[in-house]
């Protein structure tokens, strides 16, 4: 039953991971990357490691993910603001 | 491009191989005593009954210095590269509420957690964490400073951990102890004392970037001492 759901974890990890590096919007990919931090404290603990639960949940899911979201939320304003600037419709990149 | 492609699927394979190789060697590749067995059968002297607090705040306590020193650094870059943006809009009623019981909580878990790394999971790191997510609630909430004290009181927050760490070793080390060597009776209350300023170190520092920017004298001024740290 354990070795199921310490399957169905890693698997989901994995998947996770793939899907936040393959996103196209930075936006989605760090919401999928908080995702994976909140199931990756899942993994400390069944790995007997308190500790590091804690801390990624606090730290790599939270913080992280809070940080990674106004960067985000910063890069694309940033990106439409220069994008209104230019006169040319082409010239983003 | 090809080649490069290709470059980059080779440098991954090494780093792939050191890592496969690295956790064989951490599996059993090795012969001869572990470290583990060696810190944990040393943890009764370290003035703390948690094993990965007395490694971090005591047999590896340089370590922990220098990660401080790492997040103090961090905080400078982000000062000096460029103002911080204006808060977010103030709160409605229902975010507003909420903010102001989840912010209480988090004060009082961090100061736990602060206290409970000595025999159980926690320790400063936790705490501090919490204390960070306090000012990101803050800062979310409308309050632009993130509960952050003015400025000249700010700077010798974020500079505390390494301070008293610091402060503490040198005092040591002119006692003959030698730099960060706790004497056993001692331990447990110097070690109290590092993690209570590393923890409000922590907790503003990541505070502070998540303010994203040297914050300028009105977004620091409007918090009016009402944040977590004052």
């Amino acid at each position: 039953m354990l070795l199921a759901f310490d399957l169905l974890l890693c698997g989901t990890l994995i998947a996770l991971a793939i899907a936040a590096l393959t996103s196209r919007e930075p936006r989605r990919g760090v919401i999928l990357f908080i995702a994976l931090g909140l199931l990756l404290s899942l993994v400390w603990a069944r790995l007997r490691a308190p500790d590091l639960a804690i801390a990624e949940a606090a730290i790599g899911a939270g913080l992280a993910g809070a940080l990674l979201l106004a960067a985000a939320r910063r890069a694309s304003r940033q990106q439409s603001s220069s994008g209104q600037g230019l006169s040319d419709p082409k010239g983003g990149d | 491009m090809l080649v490069r492609h290709w470059l980059i699927l080779l440098a991954l394979a090494i780093m792939g191989a050191a890592l496969a190789w690295a956790f064989w060697v951490a599996l059993g590749g090795y012969e001869g005593k572990r470290l583990a067995e060696l810190a944990a059968a040393r943890v009764p002297e370290s003035g703390v009954s948690n094993p990965v607090t007395a490694v971090l705040l005591n047999f590896r306590a340089y370590d922990t210095l220098l990660e401080l020193a790492v997040l103090l650094a961090a905080v400078l870059g982000i000062w000096s590269s460029g103002a911080a943006l204006p808060g977010y809009r103030q709160a409605g009623e229902v975010l507003a509420g909420l903010v102001a019981w989840v912010v209480p909580l988090l004060i009082l878990t961090g100061g736990y957690l602060l206290w409970v790394g000595g025999h159980a999971p926690g320790g400063a790191f936790q705490a501090g964490a919490l204390l960070g997510a306090a000012g990101v609630s803050l800062r979310l909430a409308g309050r632009a400073g993130a509960g952050l004290p003015p400025e000249s009181v700010l700077r010798l927050v974020l500079g505390l951990g390494v301070l008293v760490f610091t402060l503490t070793g040198l005092a040591l080390a002119i006692l003959g102890a030698g730099f960060l060597t706790f004497p056993p009776g001692l331990a447990k209350w110097l070690i109290l004392g590092i993690e209570t300023a590393a923890t409000l170190a922590i907790g503003a520092t990541l505070a502070a970037a998540y303010v994203g920017g040297y914050p300028s004298a009105a977004i620091l001024g409007r918090s009016d001492h009402g944040g977590p740290r004052s």
